[in-house]
């Protein structure tokens, strides 16, 4: 294991070389600032709602890796003042997904920091994250001595098939978007790396429940103590070393938890999944966007009479979907 | 000037640190500050410098303070000194930290204090009283060494304390000490105070409890047993620990939480709390009535967040709570039945029992086409699919998920030979399934098919064959779940009463007397039918025994009366 993180750790500084500065403001990064890691292509329609929810939680500071967008989202982030982007044309499976580019990035501005690391369309969810900015809960994992902090994605989804209700710049995605799968997520541990592997939701009801085992996997840990030591291996799925991976109780209790809300099943899908489809540079051979075009065709509805409508983070955490653990 | 003085112990946040020593001097309360020496010497002279104009604000020494170490004690008495020394009006002192927030206007507590001018407010209790040691040590923290920190070394810790308790090392306490223990926020009179800080035997006193773990919990609480002529055991600072020792943090949101706590002081405040800070050190007026504290609602919050920490929800699996199997705790959220057989030998016995017990009746969930819902539904609560690939990739959480989406109303369902034979260990060792088995029913169905023999013959063999292994899963020692069984035979000759047994066991709440039987299928033949199978070499021992004549009573007798609940 410690010979996987140091090959990582090898990969991602040779990978630096594929990262172009666009604009580097990491000089006003203060020792104790909240840091937000993310990788775009193409997603300035997203970006606007993103930054503010972000910087609504108490995010400081935000660190963008742009894989060739044509459609102005660098230009869009190039304006703000609390962001630092770089620009790569290079391959985005080739650098395992943007792992690599995460990992030099991180390991070059975010040590000793607490970082989240999110795609452009996850939104995190804590317990009290309605009356508590995300510094206290990053000064309370400090205090028990915790690094890491688990999440489970939960895809949201509108009331009809998706295209009906197009999302527009700016907007709030849960307000197109507001429903969700509550109990029908499967959990297991995967051995290698002591995380869990959690699949399930909509995606695995609609667009793979005849191959269950290539649904997307749902359990991520976006938010760490970054320590220039610390890899991701696979997405925010798992990190090394693997004691990060502990994000959960084994013995019967329940770790403080939250959520992503992922909103992923938007009219935006279409498009993304015949382009991503073309590229080939997701995981799988873009299995993943084959099944979404494949079925997106005959116009899906993710909606049942079962779907919950989001409310707050507390209807998650009386769901099940989160947990407060011992943060009262 | 007031005759409460404060001591103050801080090390981080000092700005704050700085508004509520000048809330206490605003009442006119002299405030002694200890910083600790891991503070930087530039930022600790800043400080020192923004109070300067307070002349009410004064700095003792400075010593290091490191959890659970001896630097604690030195510096509450270093302050302590000082503030007896300086200000000789005070009459109680109060000792606090820098996240301390005083709840209720000083006057209050003042007031409080000189109605009880002798009253020392110190928890302290003795070792055999206490149940919250971190560690599990308790009279061993007096009787010890602890040269290694419990944060910082663990491993040598948890060694040298193993090395001791091996050799049976143990050090005198000084005569006439009784060790006890208590919070380390107090509130001592001068005379009680001062008793401590002047003994002619300090020097012994102190070099023992250098030694002594967690000395800021047991110094003060040991020593003001010898001088107190009137202790209340118990503290004035609202401050409540987690299940590692922690202390809770009070955010914005437990603002009247506070304030309907009647306390007069907590801790620990989050430094960012603005609100807090805000409310509690600027609107007085809006303040309490007079009363006696009352923690008891944010006691309630806090043992629920222990007990979540803990002990979690049972039955409930994600990403934060993901317990092995074999840890004890219930698999699944609710108790729920698993019936076997009964479909086969009653032709409605899903309309039976819905309506005999009210509870939410599946079909064969495992069945190997499709997860069968009750009213034949293709999800369930939760968003739960029937596909069976879905279902078969991860059973126990198709199980799980569908007792903790539907907890409250109890589940029944059917299970057999022909399901997905995967989920049986799983169901064994829930405490939550009530499993009834009709061993051999399963020939019921064949009888009555309309296949060749040779094949029902050949399926025969493979349905008692899967049955015969379940059972044995079934029958293992350590099976956890309620389990009952009957063979065919044995179960045909009385069925009501089997019946009601399985009724009383789901208990329902509502249950309405049940003065219909179910429909048992029309047997006639069956004894003959499974006589030719046996003389096809194919022995359906599952079954019990059937004459082959048909003698026995196939009509369930009518109820003579109605059906009631105790």
């Amino acid at each position: 294991m410690r010979l996987r993180r140091k090959r990582r750790l090898l990969r991602c500084m040779r990978k630096r070389r594929e990262l172009n500065v666009k604009q580097d403001a990491t000089n006003v990064i203060q020792p104790d600032d909240i840091l937000l890691m993310s990788v775009i292509r193409n997603e300035k329609i997203r970006l606007p709602y993103f930054l503010d929810y972000y910087r609504k939680l108490g995010v400081d500071h935000f660190l963008f890796v742009d894989n060739d967008s044509d459609d102005g989202s660098a230009e869009f982030l190039t304006q703000q003042p609390d962001v630092s982007v770089w620009n790569t044309q290079a391959s985005y499976r080739r650098a395992t997904f943007g792992v690599d580019w995460v990992n030099y990035l991180l390991r070059s501005y975010a040590h000793g920091h607490w970082v989240l690391t999110v795609d452009p369309d996850e939104f995190f969810i804590y317990p009290f994250c309605d009356t508590r900015p995300i510094r206290a809960l990053t000064d309370w994992l400090d205090d028990t001595s915790v690094r890491s902090f688990g999440t489970m994605l939960i895809d949201m989804y509108p009331r009809g098939p998706i295209e009906e209700t197009p999302y527009q710049e700016g907007q709030n995605p849960f307000e197109v978007a507001p429903w969700f799968d509550t109990g029908n997520y499967m959990i297991s541990r995967n051995p290698t790396y002591g995380n869990l592997w959690i699949q399930g939701g909509p995606r695995s009801r609609v667009f793979f429940y005849e191959t269950p085992s290539k649904a997307p996997a749902l359990n991520k840990i976006p938010l760490v103590k970054w320590d220039r030591r610390y890899t991701y291996v696979s997405s925010t799925h798992a990190l090394l070393p693997r004691g990060l991976n502990q994000v959960y109780e084994q013995n019967g209790g329940e770790k403080t938890s939250g959520a992503l809300l992922h909103a992923k099943l938007l009219d935006t899908l279409g498009d993304k999944a015949h382009e991503e489809l073309s590229r080939g540079q997701h995981y799988r051979q873009s299995d993943e966007y084959r099944a979404y075009a494949e079925r997106l065709q005959d116009g899906p509805v993710f909606w049942n009479e079962w779907s919950e409508k989001f409310i707050n983070w507390r209807q998650l955490e009386i769901l099940g979907l989160m947990s407060k653990g011992n943060w009262a | 000037m007031s005759t409460l003085g404060i001591v103050m112990l801080v090390h981080t946040a000092l700005d704050r640190a700085e508004q509520v020593a000048r809330h206490w001097t605003a009442s006119g309360c002299p405030v002694v500050i200890h910083v600790d020496r891991k503070v930087k010497k530039t930022t600790y002279s800043q400080f020192v410098k923004s109070c300067s104009d307070d002349p009410l604000i004064l700095f003792s020494d400075r010593h290091v303070c490191d959890w659970g170490g001896w630097g604690i004690v030195a510096a509450s008495q270093s302050a302590a000194t000082l503030l007896l020394e300086r200000f000789s009006e005070v009459h109680h002192v109060y000792l606090s930290s820098g996240a301390c927030l005083p709840l209720r206007p000083v006057t209050e507590l003042v007031n409080y204090l000189a109605d009880r001018k002798r009253v020392d407010f110190i928890e302290s209790a003795t070792t055999r009283d206490v149940t919250w040691t971190v560690g599990g040590l308790d009279l061993e923290r007096f009787t010890f060494r602890f040269p290694f920190s419990w944060r910082k070394q663990r491993r040598l810790f948890d060694a040298h304390v193993r090395l001791q308790r091996a050799l049976g090392i143990r050090r005198a306490v000084p005569e006439g000490l009784v060790p006890h223990m208590g919070s380390q926020w107090w509130c001592l009179t001068r005379q009680t105070l001062s008793a401590i800080l002047q003994d002619p035997k300090r020097r012994i006193y102190d070099r023992y409890f250098q030694q002594v773990w967690i000395p800021d919990e047991s110094y003060f609480q040991t020593l003001a047993r010898l001088y107190s002529t009137q202790i209340e055991s118990r503290s004035l600072t609202l401050s409540k620990f987690d299940y590692q020792g922690r202390p809770h943090i009070f955010y914005d949101d437990h603002l009247q939480l506070l304030r309907r706590s009647d306390c007069f002081v907590a801790r620990k405040v989050w430094h960012r709390a603005d609100r807090l800070y805000q409310a509690f050190l600027t609107d007085q007026a809006g303040a309490m009535k007079p009363a006696e504290p009352n923690p008891g609602k944010i006691d309630r919050l806090f043992a629920k967040a222990m007990e979540r920490r803990t002990r979690g929800r049972d039955g409930l699996y994600m990403q934060s709570r993901f317990p092995s199997l074999n840890k004890g705790c219930g698999l699944t959220a609710f108790p729920y039945s698993v019936f076997q057989g009964f479909t086969d030998l009653f032709s409605d016995f899903q309309p039976w029992l819905t309506n005999a017990t009210g509870s939410r009746v599946h079909g064969h969930l495992f069945s190997p086409e499709r997860a069968r819902f009750g009213g034949n539904e293709t999800v369930l609560n939760g968003g739960l699919s029937d596909s069976a690939k879905l279902r078969d990739y991860n059973p126990e959480a198709f199980i799980t998920n569908l007792i903790w989406n539907t907890r409250g109303e109890r589940q029944c369902f059917q299970f057999g030979p022909s399901d997905l034979q995967k989920i049986n260990t799983f169901l064994a060792f829930d405490k939550n399934a009530k499993i009834s088995i009709i061993t051999g029913a399963w020939a019921i169905s064949l009888f009555r098919s309309n296949m060749n023999f040779a094949d029902i013959r050949a399926e025969a063999a493979r349905l008692q064959q899967v049955e015969t292994q379940q059972l044995r899963v079934l029958k293992s020692l350590d099976a956890k779940a309620d389990i009952r069984i009957w063979s065919l035979s044995e179960f045909v000759e009385s069925p009501m009463e089997q019946l009601q047994t399985i009724i009383d066991d789901i208990g329902a709440p509502h249950l309405r007397p049940v003065t219909e039987a179910p429909k048992m299928v029309d047997l006639t033949g069956f004894g003959k039918f499974l006589q030719n199978l046996k003389n096809q070499g194919m022995h359906p021992y599952l079954t019990g025994d059937f004459s082959a004549d048909d003698v026995f009573d196939t009509q369930v007798k009518p109820f003579r009366k109605p059906y009631l609940v105790k």
